[in-house]
């Protein structure tokens, strides 16, 4: 289940948005086919740490290495990274102007130069994984919010990944429309690839993941297992945020 | 039937809201009201429409002017110095006035071209990451944006183009090209035979850099590989004719503007009027433009950015087929309205003297007096200018729009 | 992380956060700024040195001339010819009857006066001290008292409108143009959004033709088909007739607006009207036509603007407004060649005004999104 490959590695880890110290001494290790999940208060820098790693956002203290490469301004050494890491946002952030079909082939043909017929074939496989092949020729805008997310999904996957990073996927869905995520995430997890989640459904990791993070203030407060942290966090935040939470 | 076109006119007004009211009240049918309502109003409009006809009949006849479109083939006489097509004064009203109109349509088609290619590099330096390059671009749009066209127009004529040099110290730039105070200088070209061929080769690259472009397309979806088809179509449509013009001895001479006595004679003229129209046209309508383009860069959502960039696909590729298509939706009905609004601005041109369709038909009009024709056709062609742009641009607009529920 | 001592209520720790640190100085202040934002990268840093070349270029002339060499008091003789700066004693020879044209110098107070009350009514509008429906009635409140302050009549002697002009008559034809365009161009939308098939196609063929033709024929039009259509024997002189002219362009680009207002009114609006049975004025103007102008008005300050400039066409028709005045002064044989002072100066009047009423529609508009 876990292998012993280190996969991302942030050490020492700074960041500041202007003046503003946003990620403090961040020091996270995942492994291979590990499952994280991050979860916080909003502002604590959840966000912030999971686009770092994929360089959506700039770390200026410490470094961060992914799959062995360190992330710098070298432009050739991110795009290879950004090919390797696949993101779904909390507003899916499908392109509107093309079809589905078209959104899951993009990076495929544009990134990885795939002839048409190829990548529609992979894209094809990814939407029914998703159980959506029937709308490979829609608009995002005739899609309801759980299948354009779910597309969102298959558009990372079809880049055939080794991380993927989730940004509070369901946050911006319906409350109906949050399982049916949720369910292929799990199924996702399931299938051993890396994921690093920044999510409040603690159903999800209680269900698949290996470890939870739980941040505040830009740091790092506490990991530990599953059943532990629920059970018994180590400091009084990490208490004060479930009950928040698991009050809900 | 002496009558006071106010009274009556305020008369029927009071009746219509009372009809609408009491039918309201009393009949309570929405339909009959309705209906009773508007043939209200059009027996108003057409007593109206009979009033103006009777007053005008009668004006026309007071004044002793004439009606109709004769005086079109009458020999107008008019002097005009920059025209598209040969003219001499002995030639009709009529055909001054088609000149003028040619004129109009000549500068809104390369105002429109012009101020298009302006206002995209102004847009996308206001968006620009460097700091400098994006308030300078913001000084020029706040600046422009905030005065009046007529005072750039003035400007430009009576300041910019009145200082340049007499013709005997005009600048010259470049071999052939000279700027004096009478107007810009150009060599003009003189096609010979044999120069259809250089045209038919260019027509020829364009078409073969057609297929190319169109080949290409296929060939990525087959392969995957890119091929540089806008390099190559480039080269093509700039080499073949090359080529064939030298291969046909060179089938062009050029008419070099030289002064003789005092002014210029030969080349290609651009006339101060039209240069002064023309940069001020541009220039203002750009800014307007800039600013349309700006919105709509701005209008697609961040997201779309983060989304492309985690693929690992280039900035260029992400600016051509993300960000662009969908900034279109936006800027294209705003820039409908400028458009359009650049076509009519062109009837400024009437304050600095050159010779459009509205100073052509001012000029006939202050000779016979036959405003109510001249002004019908002046309103006829800039309708049917303003129908055929947006024509264009809503087909454009219909290209980009989303597919929602 | 910074553990600290167990707290005695809870076997749980207590999470101290780390202080912030300051970013690193590369990255902030103006060294950062620079490096960020005008030289990062080689396009970037040729760009920038293009920029400040042009700046370099035009800002130190322009400054010489404008300021440290022009001449600012004195008569014609203090500008000679080839000077190289600007002649502000021009504009100051010449600022009254670029204010108001050929007003008699002796009833300047009427004027003054008028601008004063404008000046006034301007701050009760930006400092939003009535609501919207009392401040239109205040400015049309003001109307005729102020017209009769500047033509005359009963105790005060008649001024001829011919001899009205100047930066006066660009404002009063503006503001006139744009108070009276208002009702007629709300009246011209709610026929066009209506139901009734004549009522709409009468609107669509005044509004179409009127914004698909430039202002200047309807200039014309104003100016020499007018005097056509009265009966014979009646004139209006060319001044009414122009306003007449700016009110109905005015009022067509406005009905466009307000239509766009309409269209923004959810149909639930107009039901719950019905239902609490209000006939069609009474819904219109108290339900509808506040929350379509609401939508508006960012735009409708947008037309205000360019009605302002628009007015400028005027000089076409033989008005001497603000931009007449400046291009005839001029031409004043006594001070010939100073152009370019008369110009910018209009240039500076004109962008102040219309630049004032752009940042307002900016900060209703912001006040719009805020709420």
């Amino acid at each position: 289940m876990v292998s012993k490959d280190i996969i991302i590695q942030m050490i020492d880890v700074n960041k500041w948005y202007g003046s503003f110290h946003v990620l403090k001494e961040i020091n996270l290790t995942v492994h291979k086919g590990e499952r994280i999940v991050v979860c916080g208060p909003s502002g604590s820098g959840k966000s912030t740490l999971i686009r770092c790693i994929n360089r959506l956002e700039e770390h200026q203290g410490g470094r961060i290495l992914v799959d062995g490469i360190e992330l710098t301004k070298n432009l050739k050494k991110i795009e290879k990274i950004r090919s390797e890491v696949g993101m779904v946002f909390q507003n899916f952030n499908l392109f509107p102007h093309l079809t589905i079909l078209k959104n899951l082939t993009f990076a495929l043909i544009w990134a990885r130069r795939m002839p048409r017929a190829e990548a529609e074939k992979i894209a094809m496989k990814h939407l029914e994984r998703v159980r959506i092949p029937e709308q490979a020729n829609k608009f995002p805008g005739q899609l309801s919010g759980g299948q354009q997310q779910r597309v969102a999904i298959a558009r990372a996957l079809c880049m055939n990944p080794k991380i993927m990073l989730f940004d509070e996927p369901t946050s911006a869905l319906d409350p109906e429309m949050i399982k049916e995520v949720l369910d292929v995430m799990v199924e996702l997890a399931r299938e051993g690839i890396t994921m690093v989640c920044v999510t409040h459904e603690m159903s999800f990791a209680k269900t698949v993941a290996d470890r939870v993070i739980f941040m505040d203030c830009g740091e790092i407060v506490e990991e530990n297992e599953p059943e532990k942290f629920f059970r018994s966090p180590k400091y009084d935040r990490t208490q004060l945020f479930l009950n928040q939470i698991l009050q809900a | 039937m002496v009558s006071q076109i106010p009274v009556t006119g305020f008369l029927f007004a009071i009746l219509c809201c009372r009809a609408m009211n009491i039918s309201l009240h009393k009949l309570n049918d929405g339909r009959i009201t309705g209906l009773l309502m508007q043939l209200v109003v059009v027996a108003g409009i057409i007593y109206l429409g009979y009033l103006l006809f009777e007053n005008t009949q009668a004006n026309l006849e007071a004044r002793n002017i004439a009606s109709g479109f004769g005086f079109m083939s009458v020999e107008g006489g008019l002097p005009i110095s920059n025209t598209l097509l040969p003219y001499t004064p002995a030639d009709t009203y009529g055909y001054a006035f088609f000149i003028g109109v040619l004129n109009t349509l000549y500068v809104a088609l390369f105002g429109i071209i012009a101020t298009t290619l302006i206002g995209i590099f102004i847009g996308v330096a206001r968006v620009s990451s460097n700091w400098l390059i994006a308030r300078l671009a913001g000084i020029y749009v706040e600046t422009l944006r905030n005065i009046p066209l007529l005072l750039i127009l003035f400007f430009s004529y009576g300041v910019v183009l009145a200082g340049l040099p007499g013709p005997k110290t005009s600048l010259n730039p470049f071999f052939g090209c000279f700027i004096n105070i009478r107007g810009l200088y150009l060599p003009k070209p003189i096609f010979q035979d044999g120069f259809g061929f250089v045209v038919l080769a260019l027509v020829l690259g364009a078409i073969i850099a057609w297929v190319v472009s169109r080949w290409s397309v296929d060939y990525r979806d087959r392969t995957g590989i890119s091929i540089p088809s806008g390099w190559i179509g480039s080269a093509l449509i700039i080499s073949l004719p090359l080529i064939t013009y030298f291969i046909a001895g060179g089938p062009l001479e050029w008419d070099i503007a030289a002064l003789k006595g005092f002014n210029f004679k030969g080349g290609l003229v651009f006339r101060p009027e039209f240069s002064a129209l023309m940069i001020g046209l541009v220039l203002y309508t750009a800014a307007f433009i800039g600013e349309n383009v700006r919105s709509g860069i701005q209008s697609v959502d961040a997201g779309q950015l983060d989304a492309a960039k985690s693929f690992g696909v280039s900035k260029g590729k992400i600016m051509r087929r993300i960000i662009l298509p969908q900034a279109l939706r936006v800027t294209i009905p705003a820039t409908t309205n400028d458009y359009t609004s650049l076509v009519k601005n062109s009837s400024l041109a009437v304050a600095i003297g050159y010779p459009d369709m509205v100073s052509v038909g001012g000029t006939i009009i202050g000779q016979n007096d036959q405003a109510i024709e001249i002004i019908g056709l002046w309103m006829a062609v800039y309708l049917a200018i303003n129908l055929i742009v947006s024509t264009i641009m809503n087909w454009a607009n219909s290209k980009v729009q989303l597919v929602e529920r | 992380m910074g553990p600290s001592a167990s707290s005695s209520s809870s076997n749980l720790l207590v999470f101290v956060p780390r202080p912030s640190l300051p970013a690193p100085r590369q990255t902030v202040g103006i060294i950062g700024w620079l490096g960020a934002s005008l030289f990062n990268g080689w396009f970037n840093s040729i760009l920038t040195l293009i920029g400040l070349g042009l700046l370099w270029e035009t800002v130190p002339p322009l400054l010489s001339w404008a300021i440290f060499n022009a001449v600012w008091t004195g008569g014609p003789a203090d500008c000679p010819a080839g000077h190289n700066g600007a002649c502000w004693a021009f504009i100051y020879d010449k600022f009254r009857i670029l204010m108001v044209g050929m007003y008699p110098a002796e009833q300047i107070w009427r004027p003054l006066l008028a601008g004063g009350i404008f000046v006034v009514l301007g701050a009760v509008t930006v400092f939003r001290l009535l609501n919207p429906l009392r401040l239109i009635a205040l400015w049309f409140l003001f109307l005729l008292p102020v017209y009769w302050l500047i033509s005359g009549g009963l105790c005060l002697t008649v001024v001829d409108q011919s001899l009205w002009g100047g930066l006066m008559l660009s404002l009063g034809l503006a503001f006139v143009g744009i108070l009276m365009s208002l009702p007629l161009g709300i009246l011209l939308a709610l026929g066009r959004y209506s139901n009734f098939a004549i009522i709409k196609s009468i609107c669509v063929g005044i509004i179409e033709p009127v914004r698909g033709v430039p202002l200047i024929t309807i200039l014309f039009m104003a100016s020499v088909m007018m005097p056509l259509f009265l009966p014979v024997g009646i004139n209006i002189n060319n001044l009414l007739r122009v306003q007449i002219g700016i009110i109905l362009f005015s009022a067509a680009y406005i009905a466009e607006v307000v239509r766009g207002g309409l269209q923004a009114i959810p149909l639930g609006q107009y039901d719950a009207a019905k239902s609490i049975g209000l006939n069609y004025w009474k819904t219109t103007v108290l339900i509808i036509l506040p929350q379509a102008l609401r939508h508006v008005i960012p735009s409708l300050i947008g037309r205000c603007i360019a009605l302002f400039k628009d007015t400028s066409l005027v000089i076409i028709v033989g008005l001497l407004d603000f931009l007449g005045m400046v291009k005839a002064s001029a031409q004043d044989p006594d001070w010939l060649g100073h152009d370019a002072e008369a110009y910018v100066f209009c240039s500076i009047i004109y962008w102040v005004i219309c630049f004032s009423m752009s940042r307002y529609g900016h900060s209703l508009e912001q006040k719009k999104e805020a709420e």
